[in-house]
């Protein structure tokens, strides 16, 4: 089932964390295998932020894990440097999940698969603003875990997931990063059934898939339209056309969100705006979880693409 | 059986644990009529308060402020009575009903009305997809727009709508009538074995096997009736949408029938 929500302020900053959990374990009950986040903040002095991981919560561990952990954690930001990254901050999350901060002016690409050729390393976004968070559990277990709260922006994404067609793993959940394109995410509700055609075709041209899941090929397919020129509205229209299957997504940049819903309408959103807000989700509950108060909120219907910027 | 002083512990159907499966006794009663606020309380518990009021004490004017778009609320009501929901629904509002008459002053969530047997249905606002699936009896209003596929597999009574319809509208419509008031989705009372629709915008396609209707007396005097009755003001002109029954031919004889005209 899964369940997607999406938030974007248009007067300054607010607890985007704190939000987007709350709309997100409002809706556990779409999908309690894992929760994700795309978390837009301030872009701090053209730095990049990069979100990486080196194992899953549930990978086994054997007596090498913490070893290995190190030593590649080790390799990684050996790799940055060699690649011209002057590391600015680094940060252990979790047992196995970082952050770190670098200035950067190279091929993101480049950089992206240096780390990747890393065994187990997982780039789940690098960006100015954007920062994807992804684990294993509900949005409360996820929050703690990264200290979410109080992680400040203007917007967000995110994503509870049912795990139907491949795993329950970080690299299974939403949101996707459109590699290897800086602050492009995108959460998914559906199933894309040209999946293997895209991704085939998506491959040739040089992208790589993180994931077995069919929600990537929206992020990949994105990249590819905007690395061609397109904006995101007019890459978001096309896949309407390109894109078979029930679909109801969310993309997202550095400064605006957008949503795009397939032409049978079979996957719900619900939409709330005003003049400071823009909240989504697919149940009118979510929006409850940060608006309380009685609110006019509608669906969009079938072949609608929306974007808003902040 | 839970012993004396164990609190007793329900599941719903996806064998969650609910711990708080008592009706909460909220409710004040003034003159009759009965309210209570559902800001903190949960879906069985706003469910089960409402019964409590409705069976046990036998009050028949009920108004829930605060549902907060939770979902399932209203669902199962049997008896004749009256409710108002100060507030929206979520999913499945109002389902399986069989005889109220509700006042939602909001919105619903997908879904609404499912089941529908017999009643009045009001909705303020919007309504998401699926409102009046399987509708079988009674009115349901929406005075906003609704989404995809309202009135599929609906097998009698009538919905409608005051704004826009979304795609597949009437979807396998078996009897029963729905008056579209705005523009009208692609897909217009696909496969439809039987029922009328009564369209005031525009309609993006026709689905497969829904041709236009004759309009006739019996047409006007139905349309202008249910505005009446709802206040709606006068209908706007109308196009009359029914099935052309070339995709299921469900009036021949059944087989046995044949058989004995034989």
């Amino acid at each position: 089932m899964c369940g997607i929500a999406g938030i974007i302020y248009r007067d300054g900053s607010h607890d985007i964390g704190r939000d987007m959990t709350r709309m997100l374990q409002s809706m556990k009950h779409r999908g309690p295998d894992s929760t994700g986040y795309a978390l837009y903040g301030q872009p701090n002095d053209g730095l990049a932020v990069m979100r990486y991981t080196l194992a899953d919560s549930n990978t086994p561990r054997d007596f090498e894990f913490d070893e290995r952990l190190e030593r590649h954690q080790g390799r990684v930001l050996q790799r940055l440097k060699a690649a011209g990254a002057d590391i600015r901050e680094h940060a252990q999350e979790t047992e196995y999940a970082h952050r770190v901060t670098f200035a950067y002016d190279g091929d993101l690409k480049d950089l992206t698969d240096r780390i990747e050729d890393i065994p187990d390393a997982e780039v789940l976004s690098i960006g100015r603003s954007l920062e994807i968070i992804k684990d294993l559990g509900d949005a409360d277990t996820v929050c703690a875990q990264y200290e979410l709260d109080d992680f400040g922006g203007t917007h967000a994404i995110g994503h509870v997931r049912m795990a139907t067609e491949s795993d329950v793993d970080i690299s299974g959940a939403h949101p996707y990063w459109a590699y290897p394109f800086k602050d492009v995410a995108v959460v998914h509700n559906g199933q894309l059934t040209n999946y293997f055609q895209w991704k085939r075709r998506l491959e040739r041209s040089g992208h790589r898939f993180q994931s077995e899941c069919d929600s990537e090929i929206i992020a990949v397919y994105l990249a590819e339209k905007m690395a061609e020129g397109a904006d995101l509205e007019s890459a978001m229209r096309d896949s309407l056309e390109e894109l078979d299957g029930v679909f109801t997504y969310i993309a997202v940049t550095d400064d605006a969100l957008g949503v795009a819903k397939d032409e049978m309408a079979a996957k719900p959103l619900v939409l709330y705006e005003s003049d400071d807000v823009v909240v989504l989700a697919s149940e009118e509950i979510a929006i409850r979880a940060v608006l309380d108060r009685e609110i006019d909120t509608h669906d969009p219907y079938e072949g609608e693409v929306l974007v808003w910027q902040r | 059986m839970a012993a004396v002083g164990e609190q007793r512990i329900t599941y719903d159907a996806r064998g969650l644990a609910e711990p708080h499966a008592e009706a909460p006794r909220t409710a004040k009663v003034t003159d009759g009529k009965a309210t209570f606020d559902a800001h903190d309380l949960s879906t069985r518990q706003i469910n089960l308060e409402l019964r409590r009021l409705l069976y046990e004490e036998g009050i028949t004017d009920v108004t829930v402020q605060n549902p907060g778009a939770k979902h399932s609320i209203g669902v199962g009501i049997l008896t004749r009575c009256k409710i108002t929901f100060d507030g929206s629904l979520g999913y499945f509002g109002c389902g399986l009903i069989d005889g109220p008459e509700i006042q939602i002053n909001g919105r619903v969530g997908w879904s609404a009305c499912e089941n529908m047997m017999s009643g009045v249905v009001v909705v303020e606002g919007n309504a998401g997809s699926l409102t009046g699936a399987a509708l079988r009896g009674g009115d349901l209003v929406v005075k906003g727009q609704v989404g995809a596929r309202s009135g599929i597999d609906q097998k009698g009574g009538t919905i409608i709508v005051m704004g826009d319809a979304g795609s597949m509208t009437g979807f396998m419509m078996q009897r029963g009538r729905q008056i579209l008031c705005g523009n009208v989705g692609p897909g217009l009372g696909d496969s439809m074995y039987d029922g009328t629709i009564y369209v005031g915008g525009k309609v993006k396609s026709l689905g497969i096997d829904c041709v236009p209707g004759e309009w006739t007396d019996v047409d006007t005097e139905f349309v202008n009736r249910k505005f009446s009755i709802y206040g709606l003001g006068d209908p706007p002109e109308l196009q009359k949408f029914v099935c052309g029954k070339v995709l299921y031919s469900y009036d021949n004889l059944e087989p046995s029938e044949r058989k004995l005209v034989l």
